[in-house]
């Protein structure tokens, strides 16, 4: 099977500071690959290069057979590769209906205004805000914000969602619909590359698991593999005994 | 599909009032109040378009206005073209400068966007002052013979007005038809957040570029017929920077990003400064005035007379666009 998303050797420095390091990794289609790493490893500096908002220094990443290394965001979108922010990035003075609008307008379809608004009241509904259409983005609490994001997002029919941390600061009640969300993301066809904290959500979620720590490729496999990597659990976990704990918890 | 929209047809009610109102006993002294209000229109109208649609702060708008001015009253009176063709002509060139200039300052944000376009209005102004067939400092002279062939004075002068309501309620209509399109969602979200909406898939650089053109437009058409009427320019009445300064008051009085709130700020200053003017005590003083009014509005009323109607009325927002 052919690859979605192939990442190969890609680094991004910041003046001396090397963020992304060679980096190389492919999504297929229809996988969630979780990606993990301790504050500062590069996860969202990686999202950043992967859809266009920075320019990798090194290495090429191919989405759908098409090179996208130097495409800006707004071409990435229209060849299906979307994304979420960490930091919400809410269309405050717009309604939640016309955020979506946006995503469903410019995104891969390209859609005219009332095709758009059908597909966003579809979207809003899917993530459950069919009943805020009509707020103000800014007048949504931050789980709203968050889902508003994902549906932004969704609205452009992405072939490849990228989740950057859309559980971050939900209570456990919204981190279940939310990671149910994700599920129902993925069967929709969707491959999903997420970048998450919440370890208990990623290891019951993702298909894979890509490690960074540094700015490096330290580990990718299977969950359980990576749990148990001795290398992942010095870096990122710390103490050998959260890998016994975590487990119980499966 | 416009043309479904009920704050069309107000618009041109809003334009028929305007020509009705001085031809009705040939009112003259009228006209020339409503032509002022008419360009404050305009000017406000089309300045919305970049600071209330796209959230882009141009400090140096009138330069539109008064470089369509030049270029109309260079092709009517040196080149002896038509009126409606030399103002049609000058939109378009100026529109291409501004695509220009847009595509080159464009790529800065915030105060630094603000102080290019100040510096943009400076150099054209510089380069105007200095440009031989444009008469330099001294400006241009319409010649007389120029309002013969509208059949007279008298006659020219009115075929003026009535364009220069024709472009008040074209800008209206512009600013109501982007408002609505897939085009003007992409600017709003621009405003909202730039970097958001590239992510979402808005080609932020050429749409803000494009937005900078079109606000262009019909101000310099404008400012062709304007100063056909007037029969004179110089550099110093055709980028006059406090009316580029007060275009911005216009805004903030009436709401930005809203069709009709820019309006009626442009009409309402308007029609204040020529108050504030005329009033023997208060001469010179309307500029004064004019700051305390920003000041008032930007503090207890940031979203300006039609921000005040939307939080009173939230419903309004669907109607009052």
């Amino acid at each position: 099977m052919s690859n979605l998303l192939e990442v190969r050797g890609v680094s991004k420095r910041f003046g001396g500071l090397v963020a992304v390091s060679d980096v190389s990794f492919s999504i297929a289609e229809g996988e969630i690959i979780g990606l993990i790493g301790p504050n500062g490893a590069g996860k969202t500096t990686l999202f950043n290069v992967v859809n266009g908002v920075y320019k990798a220094d090194q290495g090429s990443i191919t989405f759908a057979g098409k090179d996208i290394t130097r495409c800006s965001p707004d071409q990435v979108v229209h060849l299906g590769l979307a994304r979420t922010h960490q930091i919400v990035k809410p269309l405050n003075d717009l309604t939640v209906l016309d955020n979506v609008t946006v995503g469903a307008c410019f995104g891969r379809e390209y859609l005219d205004m009332a095709a758009a608004r059908k597909v966003a009241s579809e979207v809003l509904q899917q993530v459950g805000l069919g009943d805020r259409a009509g707020m103000m983005a800014r007048s949504l609490t931050i789980a709203g914000k968050k889902r508003l994001e994902v549906a932004r997002a969704l609205a452009a029919k992405p072939k490849l969602l990228l989740l950057d941390e859309v559980l971050a600061g939900l209570n456990p009640t919204e981190v279940a619909l939310m990671i149910e969300l994700v599920r129902k993301i993925r069967d929709s066809g969707i491959s999903v590359l997420m970048i998450e904290h919440l370890m208990q959500a990623i290891m019951s979620l993702s298909d894979r698991i890509v490690v960074l720590n540094l700015g490096r490729k330290l580990a990718e496999g299977q969950p359980d593999e990576v749990v148990h990597n001795s290398d992942v659990v010095e870096a990122y976990l710390g103490f050998p005994d959260i890998v016994d704990k975590l487990t119980r918890m499966e | 599909m416009i043309l479904r929209r009920p704050f069309f047809w107000i618009i041109l009610l809003i334009a028929a009032g305007f020509i009705y109102a001085p031809l009705h006993g040939n009112n003259v002294s009228l006209r020339e109040d409503l032509i002022l209000v008419a360009i404050a229109i305009i000017l406000a109208s089309n300045l919305n378009l970049m600071i209330g649609y796209t959230g882009y702060v141009n400090f140096g708008h009138i330069v539109f206005y008064g470089l369509g001015g030049y270029v109309g009253l260079y092709l009517t009176t040196v080149r002896n073209w038509n009126l409606v063709l030399s103002a049609l002509v000058a939109g378009v060139v100026v529109s291409v400068c501004a695509f220009l200039f847009g595509l080159a300052i464009l790529r800065l944000r915030g105060a630094y966007f603000a102080l290019a376009t100040i510096g943009i209005l400076q150099a054209v102004q510089a380069f105007v002052s200095n440009f031989d067939p444009w008469g330099r400092s001294t400006g241009m002279y319409l010649s007389f013979n120029s309002y013969q062939s509208l059949g007279g004075a008298r006659r020219a002068l009115w075929i003026t007005y009535f364009l220069i309501i024709a472009v008040m309620a074209l800008s209206m209509i512009v600013s109501l038809a982007i408002k609505n399109s897939k085009f003007g969602l992409g600017l709003f979200a621009i405003r909202e957040d730039e970097d958001a909406a590239v992510v979402l898939g808005v080609n932020a650089t050429v749409y803000k570029a494009i937005i900078y053109s079109v606000s262009a437009f019909l101000p310099a058409v404008a400012g062709a017929l304007m100063f056909f009427k007037n029969g004179m320019i110089d550099p110093s009445i055709a980028f006059e920077y406090m009316l580029s300064l007060e275009g911005i008051v216009m805004l903030m009085l009436g709401g930005q990003g809203s069709v009709i709130g820019a309006a009626l700020g442009g009409a309402l200053y308007e029609k204040l400064r020529s108050y504030l003017l005329t009033a023997p005590v208060l001469s010179n003083f309307h500029l004064v005035i004019a700051g305390g009014l920003l000041l008032m509005v930007v503090l207890f009323a940031p979203g300006g007379l039609i921000g005040w109607v939307y939080r009173l009325v939230p419903r309004a927002r669907k109607v009052i666009e």
